[in-house]
This record gives structure tokens, C-alpha cells and sequence, in this order.
């Protein structure tokens, strides 16, 4: 009796063996595994970036006293603190705030995307995917102006010492790059480029796959095949995304 | 069973009102978890404190979105535990860089 029903277990639940081992099925197994993976891949970057800061001095004045500096790492809240259309006016971790704020939208809206999935019911899929999406791309858009903003840097550069030619001599910098960075030592720019950079680049392939679920899901596909957990696999990476920005909000930004 | 049509209408079930409300609250949890980081950044003076709060508060906020919207909690204990035991190299290699970034400091070669 294989009616298909909403309830029905999936037949590729059951591995060749006839049974399914850890409960779950091949793909979700093995997408835990390969979260798993890069867990350990985003914890290399971010446990680096803890060494590489503790083996930098931290500032050791008042937070309002604070300049930028190569001697000592930079107070994040002093770096990140602009707002876009609110040119020149300090607000201190309120977009990338807003940004954090972005993604756990979008991953309730995947959550709710799974449940409707459960259910059968294609046409909350196909909504709940589009908001999802939609988070996505926000989040991604937000990320390219901070990356912009960064890049570009403060209204007025920062002074450095450099000993070229045998010379002591003062340069402007404004902004950072992988060769210069007017906010502190050339480390934490080159970590803000990877950390944040390794992250977008895993919600960038996120809006990718919550597209071809939601393709799928409008062509009838999973309709079909009888069963959601396509939207549950993919959702299950989705969340990881979130859960990574979470970890990179407070190792990167608050801390 | 022998004309079952591939493209039969399949029953949909009607929403899991107690699921979603559920889902909706942990949501809530997370966004206030994330209000209350905000007013601690700038509330309190920088320091180990701070930094312990702040690491408290993220690993509530992982456990919530692991075992809630991941589902880990509800999945069989043996695929719980293989995901959960994996992080305690992760813990390791933080206490070993992070320790040894502060040794790297007391040299203080980088400062030059």
C-alpha cells in the first residue's frame, strides 16, 4: 500500500540495507556530516582571528579616546559604525545589527518553508521560499555596502609612519584593502575580508539553492516525488548560514 | 493501485498551529538574545566579563537554532551525539590558539 499521502515516509528513507542508520536518510546524513565539515572550516578562520588579536595589544585607554592605530587592535564598534543614508552621523554596530537581525527572519521563514513542507502544502512552500530568498539577497545587498563603506573608508584618513628608501615619511590612508588598512593592523582587515567574505560567499550559494527548491517546488517536482525534504536538506545548510553570522557577530563585532 | 496517476492531487494537511507558534517563540528568544547583546555592548566596560556574557549568550543562541530550527533535539540520540562530540576539537583548538596568541603577545615582537 503506497498511497501518497502527506504522511508517508519517504521509500528513499530506507537505506539499501533495509534499514536507515542514525534515523535519518542518506542525504540528510549527509548533509549533517558536511555541516559538520565546515563548521570546522569557519572555526579555523575565526579561532585564527583569536590569536592573531590576542597577540596584539588591545587598546588600553577609554573607549572615546579611541584613534585609529597599528599599535594596538582596533575597538570593532569604532570601526563599524555607519548607517547607510546617515552619512557622518555614529551609530556604533546598528547595521550590522540590522544585517544580524536580516538573517534570523530569513531562517524562520526557511523553518516555516520545512513545516509547510511536512504538510504537503505547496503553497506555503512556494511563499515561505520567496521570503526566504528575499532575506537572502538583503542580506547580501547590506553586506556589499559595509564591504563598499570599508573599502572606501572615513571622511578623514588616518596617519601612518612608513620607512620608505631609507626615509621616514607620513601617509594618508583611507579605507583597507589586502595592503593597507587605516583602522589598525593590516590583520584585521585581512580578516574582515575573509571571515565575512568565506560567510557571504555561503549565503550567496544559499539564495542559489533556496532558488532551485523553490523552482522545484512551483514545477511540481517534490509534488511529484511525494515528499519535501529537498526544502528540509537545504534548509538544514540555510540555518548553518545563520548560525555562522551568529558566531561571526560576536567574535568579530561585539567582542 | 494500478492507475495511480503521477500527478494526483495529494492531500494537504492544515497547518500545525502549536509548531508554528512554537517556531515563532524561539524566533522572538533569538531576536531579544540579540537586543540584549546590543545594550550590553555599550553598557558595559570591556573586559573578560563582557567577553564571557557575550560568549554565554551566542552559544544559547547556537543551541537554539541547532536543535530548534535544525531540529538536532528531536532527531535519534546517535545522530545528535555524532554532530554534538566533533565540537570538543573545536573547543580545543581554540583554547591552544587562543593561549597561544597571548604567549605571542608577552614576546611582543609584532609591535615593532
Amino acid at each position: 500500500m503506497a498511497h501518497a499521502t502527506a504522511t508517508t515516509a519517504p521509500e528513499q528513507d530506507v537505506w539499501n540495507g533495509g534499514v536507515a542508520p542514525l534515523g535519518a536518510s542518506y542525504g540528510k546524513l549527509m548533509m549533517w556530516f558536511f555541516l559538520l565539515s565546515d563548521a570546522f572550516t569557519f572555526s579555523g578562520l575565526l579561532i585564527t582571528y583569536g590569536l592573531v588579536r590576542a597577540a596584539h595589544p588591545a587598546f588600553a585607554g577609554e573607549v572615546e579616546a579611541f584613534v585609529f592605530s597599528h599599535n594596538y587592535w582596533p575597538i570593532p564598534e569604532k570601526v563599524f559604525e555607519a548607517v547607510p543614508f546617515l552619512h557622518g552621523v555614529s551609530l556604533p554596530l546598528v547595521f550590522v545589527g540590522i544585517m544580524t537581525f536580516i538573517l534570523i527572519m530569513s531562517s524562520v521563514t526557511m523553518v516555516l518553508a520545512v513545516e509547510a513542507g511536512h504538510r504537503m502544502d505547496r503553497k506555503a512552500v512556494e511563499k515561505w521560499m520567496l521570503w526566504t530568498i528575499l532575506g537572502g539577497i538583503t542580506f547580501l545587498g547590506c553586506q556589499v555596502w559595509e564591504w563598499m563603506h570599508f573599502i572606501v573608508g572615513t571622511d578623514t584618513p588616518t596617519l601612518f609612519k612608513d620607512f620608505v628608501k631609507g626615509e621616514w615619511v607620513t601617509k594618508e590612508v583611507f579605507g583597507a584593502n589586502l595592503l593597507v588598512n587605516q583602522y589598525g593592523p593590516q590583520a584585521f582587515a585581512d580578516f574582515f575580508f575573509f571571515i565575512t567574505g568565506f560567510h557571504g560567499f555561503h549565503v550567496f550559494s544559499g539564495v542559489l539553492l533556496n532558488f532551485l527548491i523553490y523552482y522545484n517546488t512551483v514545477t511540481g517536482v517534490y509534488q511529484r516525488r511525494g515528499h519535501y525534504e529537498m526544502v528540509e536538506k537545504v534548509g538544514l545548510y540555510w540555518h548553518f548560514v545563520d548560525l555562522v553570522w551568529v558566531f561571526v557577530f560576536t567574535f568579530f563585532y561585539l567582542v | 493501485m494500478a492507475h495511480h496517476s503521477e500527478d494526483q492531487e495529494v492531500a494537504v494537511l492544515p497547518p500545525d498551529k502549536a509548531k508554528i507558534k512554537k517556531l515563532w517563540t524561539v524566533a522572538g528568544i533569538l531576536g531579544a538574545l540579540t537586543a540584549v547583546e546590543f545594550v550590553i555592548a555599550f553598557s558595559m566596560s570591556h573586559g573578560s566579563l563582557k567577553t564571557s556574557i557575550f560568549v554565554v549568550m551566542t552559544i544559547v543562541k547556537a543551541g537554539y537554532i541547532v536543535g530548534e530550527f535544525m531540529h538536532l533535539k528531536y532527531e535519534a540520540k546517535v545522530l545528535f551525539w555524532a554532530v554534538m562530540v566533533p565540537i570538543v576539537f573545536i573547543v580545543w583548538m581554540l583554547v591552544a590558539f587562543v593561549y597561544e596568541g597571548m604567549k605571542l603577545s608577552e614576546i611582543n615582537f609584532l609591535n615593532l
